[in-house]
């Protein structure tokens, strides 16, 4: 019994134990500083307006109807007794985070779409064709992924003012169809480049054009690239404060983003509310990447990123 | 099938016609980066010697040379804009690296459960935004926030040890955090570092490609775990910790959002959270001072520009696979 005991102590074994054990460790205590964050917005969400910097933190009121009213920041529509006009009074209050969520909505799916649509597209023209001015084009495309977005800010603007898409969403749906972005590009011709060569050949021989082939069998092989696309460009738009910032003026056109950051100047005794509406706009997000998440670090993955 | 071939085939030779139905399908983005991309370039650097207060139509641009430029000289805020930015980089930009590669080679362990882990830290930077950057500004209350709480927690835990054998004692109260201008970068790194979720997925699908053998031939070499790190780990991981470099050093020159939301989108306290996209913000939107800003930005692409091409320059330590050195 001694010897094997002495044994373990000597082995490898006791350092792979030892190492492991300290390494749960440190995973366990910088998990917890992750999360403690969320939890604690969670908490404020559910205290009531005067308890909410109550300490020791965790303590909560289970007030579930801060989630009603945070819906409202401006205070709720007035209500008739008449069920449908009410109906419509409430969720087509357009200062209402109902309003925001319908616009948020149209604006992260019109442009999503549109980036999955045109990156795919492009992607495949330089994964899979050969043109003149091929490999120029895809370095330009490289570089702009160190253009900061900053930089075009202002002449986009001055470009959007004058044909009049300020105040409207055209600004942020348009560009998304025109490319798709850079990352997004890079990242699907890496996946394109993965498919056997062959599938084109025979499909070239079948008499299948360059769309056929783009059409009928790069995209449905590609799915799970197009998946992650897609979920990059949800968040990506869901999230996006400076756009919306900047192109929106008028209170019935914001995005959720931009009508929480409502909630600052309204702020007061409304923190609770503010949290409880800042969970809600997260919630979405944190669903899609928990049943997205497989695809997503898998396309983080075969991106290579070689240099 | 001999007949559809020859009816569908074009009259054009096979590698003209390939070349047309690519640049069809490059068309949205040619159009993207004309508009949108190489056009503004172009423009901004045409307003960055002019005069514009961007509402007024384009007949209103006057052009003044080298005026916006020079202004910068006499404008208090921008060298303060520069500095606040260069201080943020140069503290969060290594902190975020190391932060980064730390957690993936723990994530990176054969462990139950460790896809739960992943999730956990991948959070926060899912979670970005206009929530979280409210969330932190509750956090970071000097007097009822939680940063302060856990500080006062701890203080107050290792205090009574102290005390047993030593006269003196930890403080209990913590910094004012957002409200103090020696303390406003370090709240902001402490968020950014909350977000290291985003580098260190990069940093695991980098250390799963590492190749097995390699650590094997290794073990039998009898390199110990910290020369296999320093010797088959680093150079493995480095051109992935170089694509991290540039991206990092990138987005660490644009914070905004966070900024905007914590400091009132005025950059207080005391110009001590004015960062420099911050700064080109509130010139164009705020002040409608559109050539300077265009100007601004111009310089900000020039110092990003040349900040890469010198980490592309110094890539010697970059191991690439395959290369012959």
């Amino acid at each position: 019994m001694e010897t094997v005991k002495l044994d373990f102590w000597a082995s490898k074994r006791r350092l792979d134990v030892l190492r492991k054990g300290v390494a749960l460790a440190a995973i366990l205590v910088l998990s917890i500083s992750m999360v403690i964050p969320l939890l604690w917005m969670l908490a404020i969400s559910l205290k009531d307006a005067q308890n909410v910097f109550q300490l020791p933190p965790w303590r909560v009121d289970w007030r579930w109807s801060n989630y009603v009213d945070a819906w409202y920041p401006y205070g709720q529509p007035a209500t008739t007794g008449v069920f449908w006009d009410d109906v419509r009074a409430l969720l087509f209050d357009k200062e209402s985070f109902w309003w925001y969520l319908g616009n948020t909505l149209v604006v992260t799916g019109l442009a999503t779409l549109g980036v999955v649509v045109s990156a795919a597209m492009v992607a495949y023209a330089f994964a899979r064709l050969k043109f003149p001015l091929r490999n120029s084009l895809f370095v330009i495309i490289l570089g702009t992924m160190m253009v900061p977005a900053q930089v075009t800010m202002v002449p986009n603007y001055i470009l959007f003012a004058h044909i009049g898409w300020t105040n409207s969403w055209l600004p942020l749906i348009v560009p998304a169809w025109l490319g798709g972005g850079a990352f997004n590009i890079f990242l699907l011709r890496q996946f394109f480049m993965g498919i056997p060569y062959d599938l084109d050949e025979a499909a070239k021989i079948d008499g299948c054009s360059a769309f056929g082939i783009f059409w009928r069998i790069m995209l449905p092989l590609c799915m799970p690239a197009m998946v992650t696309v897609a979920v990059f460009s949800i968040v990506y738009n869901w999230n996006d404060f400076m756009n919306p910032l900047i192109y929106l003026q008028d209170s019935s056109k914001f995005t959720l983003a931009l009508g929480l950051s409502q909630f600052q100047s309204l702020a007061g005794d409304k923190t609770n509310l503010m949290m409880a509406a800042a969970t809600v706009v997260l919630l979405p997000i944190l669903v899609l990447f928990f049943v997205g998440q497989k695809y997503f670090i898998q396309g983080i993955a075969t991106t290579g990123l070689k240099g | 099938m001999a007949q559809m071939t020859a009816s569908t085939a074009p009259r054009l030779k096979g590698s003209t016609w390939e070349a047309i139905s690519a640049y069809l399908f490059i068309m949205p983005w040619i159009v993207g980066f004309v508009l949108f991309m190489g056009g503004p370039i172009l423009f901004s650097l045409c307003l960055s010697f002019a005069h514009w207060d961007g509402i007024s139509g384009l007949g209103n641009i006057q052009w003044v040379g080298l005026e916006n430029f020079r202004a910068m000289g006499s404008d208090p805020r921008f060298p303060k804009a520069v500095y606040n930015t260069f201080i943020f980089t140069v503290a969060s930009v290594p902190l975020s690296m190391i932060g980064g590669i730390l957690v993936a080679l723990l994530m990176n362990q054969k462990l139950k459960g460790i896809a739960f882990f992943r999730t956990i830290f991948y959070l926060p930077s899912v979670t970005a935004g206009v929530a979280s950057a409210f969330l932190w500004f509750f956090i970071f209350q000097p007097d009822y926030g939680l940063l302060n709480y856990s500080i006062r927690l701890i203080a107050q835990f290792t205090n009574f040890f102290i005390h047993l054998a030593l006269p003196f004692d930890l403080p209990v109260k913590g910094p004012q955090w957002l409200a103090d201008p020696a303390w406003v970068h370090s709240a902001y790194v402490i968020m950014t570092l909350w977000g290291v979720g985003a580098s260190m997925v990069i940093y695991l699908a980098g250390l799963q490609g590492i190749p097995e053998q390699l650590y094997e031939a290794a073990d039998i070499d009898g390199a110990s775990s910290w020369q296999q790190f320093l010797n088959v780990t680093l150079p493995m991981l480095s051109p992935v910790i170089f694509f991290n470099l540039i991206l990092t050093v990138i987005g660490s020159f644009q914070i905004f959002t966070q900024a905007f939301i914590l400091s009132g989108g005025n950059g207080s306290p005391a110009d001590a959270a004015l960062y420099y996209v911050l700064y080109v913000y509130q010139e164009a939107f705020r002040l409608f001072n559109f050539g300077y800003a265009s100007a601004l930005a111009w310089l900000l692409f020039v110092v990003v520009l040349l900040v890469t091409l010198v980490q592309f320059k110094f890539n010697g330590w970059v191991y690439y696979e395959g290369d012959l050195k």
